[in-house]
């Protein structure tokens, strides 16, 4: 019996020890005809060879191809410390550190998660996590429409260069509090929000603006101008950002002459694998401020009795289990073990391992892009300064050309004709620093037969 | 010492990177940064030993018995890691076209299934990535079927008092009142309060059985009854699955919807705080409302639904298939665990919690509720030592660490004063638990005779007492270069 | 033994009131409540100028195990905080009743104070507790 330790001899000194014939007895209290026979849709146990067997092919069944796709979720180098200490079992399986002497190693690390986090973005502050990038733009909806006493209307500007899985997930979670998420368009030339298309949508009173930089597209916002335009219209900023690129981009900590108030995204690119979409963490900072409005766990740094220094899970009574209807949010459970990685990955890493990264993955597009708008009928959508990934118009539906790519196992990008219909047959394009050379010139080989007059023509026939 | 501590300008040079930094000159100036982010500079090797050393002032299921009520440390199976991250899983992007994802969403559409049959569910999601969100995600489409019906008078979800906090903070969270029904010192609900609270205002009530005191709430199914009858519905809060899994079956009783936590029942690692999975399932009448995405099989082959399918879905709860590494980890564990496997898991834990509380009673601890079964987890009052030894179930905790096993939880349930909710788990030797209990009575008599060992305590851990107060009142929450001596 | 000051009234939701005779009155926590709630590391103060009925929730106070909310006995405009609080929210556990009150409040309805318990009252309220 998998997992369980009991001998016989056990067995029957602890029914005597309750005073039961068998193990029956311990559910006399549920009405017997509620009681189910049996798990008849469970097929039976496995050896863990059986599953080990099972797993291999299940895996093999998910073709191998190289990724040019980004969209939020990007593939970098995991250095092979990051996961072999994470699944260490000291830190795999240990709860939530609410015994906080005896669980200095989670507490410590988070707290130091929390420090290099906000290093990145160059905020004041940082929880302990939330569940992923999306979910975390929700979150600082709320956070901000909690925190800014000055706006009564609870409208925010969420232009359409954000996420759409995102603004999609914002709906879900904010839907139903009384907020209004209002839709600003981006500008098809540049494919970046502008100013005046945020005056238009602000009206009166806007609680809060949010800001993708890069945006979905890649394309680069002027951030300093909107956050300072937020700021004069007393509405937040909040920030969302691949915190790779923030390593070589100016973070919101910085952007407009205030800093984003709050800033957030997903914790992905920092040492999460791509892993069919997930665990990864959502990041949360903001100014100090708006601390106490902050949802999730947070770490705090203090002494015991003896004046050692020491780790708490502090700002407490605003979490679920104590102010219950109040809290500032319903979340317990959040990603602790995926910011255990991402902490070790960028303490291995480091502000230049980071940096030469990131720098690389916006090279490696730059020269994606240059191969393959060389080709006749590929070309760049947008005109905006561009990082990491870039949106290309091709002369052929997306989903047959990713098809013909796919034949070479390469994974192509990311069709937005279903989120952005108006930009025609677009397909955004990502190369990380994985990508070699080799790589992208068979993209382009395999793009140009794609595109082929020849092979248009053989399938007409 | 922080790894900061260790940093000095300069080292590192890491070969996990490219070794130099391409250029940039193509980006507007205004719009990088100045300054490198203040990230520790270290060698690998002070990484590995920085962050090995921190492990080992760790606690975990791995070291050390775990029994904290309603968390259900139970061991997690090496191969469900190994496993869950073979390359094929790892590498693949959640953006890659399902006809390339065969083999992973065949776990997925495998896992609904096998979940939907112990449940007795219609149907699951597997998207919530936490029991928090599996809840919102069940209140969300509580609400969404009433709108459909055009019910929009229903803005009430009842609760019990013995809740958990997530319950009432989740109802709010989806625009309703909470309203909170009071519960009787046999664990039992007070049924007559809450006959007297439902009504036409009533969208649902939340309820988890066994409940949080750990017994089994006894009248389930004229709770349902009255709560269906009323026109509202009912959520089932799976905190307490592995009291009743193979056993009874939250569909049986009556529930429409319900949230599991993959990461209690279905053994997937608590990883210090998550990831974990709050996989939701519901009857019939719920399932166009079931968060995205959703895995369907047709003709074997295997694919996503997104929002054409599913139009009337409440939506998504993440950018993609929520923490699909977690889910994987659940598969490995039922395909290994089986038919019979599922079927004994509550048979154990719930052994291991009565012989304990057998064992307590019999050396002379005091039971919250004393004259029923408990279920996989019991609650032992300290309410007697408190007053006659000027000790708490705090000072008992913290002792217990110095006693090498990690304390039971202590600030809940509410409605118990100075309580050690107990759960042993299934994964736990008979030995191990009598050292447990060998350990309270220790504790009760160094109480007796020299009782600042445990008002005091721990002594043996890397700290002892931490000033909580200080930590709230002085925010330290991030380590600032400015900050550093 | 908790301190109950005679001329002070009370709610039974832990709030005491002083009547300034001047058209406004001071609020803050009780003793009691101090004693309850621990350690106070935060207090959340409203807006000057804010107006408040009897029974909303005016205040928020925060010690390391409870965040607790503070109820406006009365109606009226909120005419002065409590700033120092902000630094030593501390100083409620040591002074509930003077240096650690939490507002003046500039009374709309002055017949609201007769609703208010005297201190034997609070006295017997807490008791049964």
């Amino acid at each position: 019996m998998p997992f369980i330790p009991h001998t016989e001899q056990e067995i029957a000194e602890m029914l005597e020890a309750i005073g039961i014939e068998d193990t029956d007895a311990l559910f006399e209290e549920i009405p017997p005809h509620l009681r189910t026979a049996g798990l008849e849709g469970v097929p039976p146990g496995l050896t863990e060879m059986e599953v080990s067997r099972l797993m291999h092919k299940r895996a093999a069944q998910n073709k191998d191809a190289v990724c040019f796709i980004g969209a939020g979720a990007y593939e970098h180098h995991i250095p092979a410390a990051v996961w072999q200490l994470a699944t260490r079992g000291e830190y795999y399986t240990a709860y939530t550190p609410y015994q906080a002497e005896a669980s200095q190693g989670t507490l410590q690390l988070t707290y130091e998660y929390q420090s290099m986090i906000t290093a990145l973005t160059d905020m004041d502050v940082s929880n302990a996590s939330l569940y992923d990038g999306a979910s975390a733009l929700a979150e600082a909806i709320l956070m901000a429409v909690r925190g800014n006493r000055k706006s009564k209307t609870r409208r925010i500007l969420l232009p359409r260069n954000v996420h759409p899985a995102y603004r999609r997930t914002a709906e879900t979670i904010v839907g139903g509090q009384n907020i209004e998420l209002v839709e600003v368009d981006y500008d098809r030339a540049s494919g970046t929000v502008q100013l005046d298309a945020l005056q238009q949508a602000a009206g009166d009173d806007i609680t809060a603006v949010v800001i993708q930089q890069p945006s979905f597209f890649g394309t680069l916002e002027d951030v300093d101008a909107i956050t300072d335009w937020a700021h004069e219209r007393n509405a937040l900023m909040i920030s969302i950002t691949n915190p790779l690129s923030i390593a070589v981009l100016k973070p919101p900590g910085q952007w407009g002459s205030k800093g984003a108030d709050i800033a957030c995204g997903d914790g992905q690119p920092l040492g999460a694998p791509l892993s069919c979409g997930g665990p990864y963490y959502g990041f949360l900072c903001c100014a100090q401020a708006l601390v106490r409005q902050m949802p999730g766990r947070i770490v705090g740094r203090t002494t015991d009795v003896d004046g050692r220094e020491g780790f708490v899970l502090t700002l407490q009574a605003r979490e679920q289990h104590i102010r219950r209807s109040k809290a500032t949010s319903n979340i317990c459970t959040n990603q602790g073990l995926v910011v255990t990685a991402s902490t070790i990955h960028m303490a291995i890493l480091g502000p230049r391992g980071l940096e030469n990264t990131a720098a690389a993955c916006h090279a490696n597009t730059r020269r994606l892009v240059e191969q393959l708008t060389g080709i006749d009928g590929v070309r760049r959508a947008f005109s905006s300064a561009e990082f990491h990934e870039s949106v290309l118009l091709l002369d052929r539906p997306v989903n047959q050309v990713l098809e013909s790519l796919a034949a070479n196992n390469i994974l192509g990008g990311y069709d937005l004709g279903a989120d952005y219909p108006e930009l025609g047959n677009a397909l955004l394009v990502c190369a990380t620093e994985l990508r070699t050379e080799d790589e992208i010139a068979a993209y382009r080989g395999a793009l140009q037969e794609a595109l082929d007059v020849k092979t248009l023509q053989k399938e007409i026939a | 010492m922080l790894i900061y501590e260790h940093s000095r300008p300069g080292r590192n040079g890491a070969p996990q990177a490219p070794a130099s930094k391409a250029d940039l000159s193509d980006i507007p100036s205004g719009l990088l940064r100045k300054d490198s982010a203040a990230l520790p500079e270290v060698s690998e090797l002070q990484a590995v030993r920085h962050y090995t050393r921190l492990s080992k002032k760790n606690f975990a299921i791995d070291t050390h018995f775990y029994p904290l009520g309603s968390c259900t440390m139970k061991y997690n199976p090496r191969a469900c890691n190994s496993l869950a991250m073979l390359p094929g899983f790892l590498s693949r992007h959640p953006l890659a076209p399902d006809r390339y994802s065969q083999g992973f969403l065949a776990c997925m559409c495998e896992l609904q299934n096998m979940l939907c049959e112990a449940m007795g569910m219609a149907a699951f999601s597997l998207a919530p990535m936490a029991g928090a969100q599996g809840e919102f995600a069940g209140i969300k489409m509580i609400a969404a079927y009433h709108s459909a019906n055009n019910d929009d008078a229903r803005r009430e979800i009842l609760v019990p008092d013995a809740a958990h906090g997530t319950n009432p903070a989740t109802a709010t969270m989806c625009g309703f009142s909470v309203k909170e029904i009071p519960t009787l010192d046999n664990g039992d609900v007070d049924f007559e309060a809450l006959q007297q609270a439902v009504g036409p205002q009533t969208a649902g009530l939340m309820l988890t059985n066994p409940s949080t005191l750990g017994v089994f709430e006894r009248q389930i199914e004229k709770i349902a009854a009255i709560v269906h009858e009323a026109g509202g519905l009912l959520y089932y809060d799976g905190a307490n699955l592995n009291a009743i899994l193979g056993k009874i079956r939250p569909g049986d009783m009556g529930f429409d919807v319900i949230h599991t936590n993959l990461h209690k029942t279905f053994s997937t690692p608590h990883g210090g705080g998550g990831p974990g999975s709050g996989a939701v399932g519901v009857a019939e009448r719920l399932k166009p409302y079931l968060p995205l995405p959703i895995v369907a099989e047709a003709g074997g082959q295997f694919s996503c639904l997104d929002e054409q399918d599913a139009p009337q879905s409440i939506g998504r709860l993440s950018a993609f298939m929520g923490n699909a590494g977690v889910l994987l980890r659940a598969y490995i564990y039922m395909r290994l665990l089986g038919k019979s496997g599922m079927e004994r898991v509550a048979e154990f834990a719930t052994l291991n919690a009565n012989y304990m509380m057998a064992e307590a009673k019999r050396r002379g601890f005091q039971l919250a509720i004393p004259d029923r079964r408990a279920s996989h987890e019991f609650i032992i009052t300290l309410k007697k030592e408190a007053s006659e030894l000027h000790v708490t179930a705090m000072d008992f905790a913290k002792r217990l660490l110095d006693l090498g096993y990690h304390a039971p939880t202590t600030y809940f349930p509410l409605l118990v004063p100075e309580c050690l909710l107990i759960e042993p788990t299934e994964s736990e030797a008979k030995e191990v638990l009598d050292g447990f209990m060998d350990a309270l009575e220790q504790i009760r008599e160094e109480a007796a005779n020299s009782p600042e060992l445990v008002t005091t305590a721990p002594h043996t851990l890397p700290v002892k007492r931490l000033d909580e107060v200080g930590a709230a009142r002085n925010l330290d929450l991030a380590w600032k270069p400015e900050k550093a001596d | 033994m908790s301190e109950i000051p005679s001329e002070l009234k009370y709610t039974k939701s832990h709030e005491w009131v002083r009547d300034e005779n001047d058209g406004s009155v001071s609020i803050g926590i009780t003793d009691h409540a101090q004693e309850l709630l621990g350690d106070l590391v935060f207090v959340e103060l409203p807006e000057v100028g804010s107006e408040m009925s009897a029974e909303d929730a005016v205040c928020v106070v925060e010690s390391v195990k409870a965040a607790s909310d503070v109820y406006m006995p009365v109606s009226g405009e909120v005419i002065e905080i409590n700033d120092a609080l902000a630094d030593t929210p501390e100083t409620i556990n040591d002074s509930p009743y003077d240096d650690g009150w939490l507002i003046r409040v500039k009374l709309s309805n002055p017949d609201e104070l007769d609703e208010l318990m005297d201190a034997d009252a609070y006295e017997a309220e807490i008791a049964e507790e």
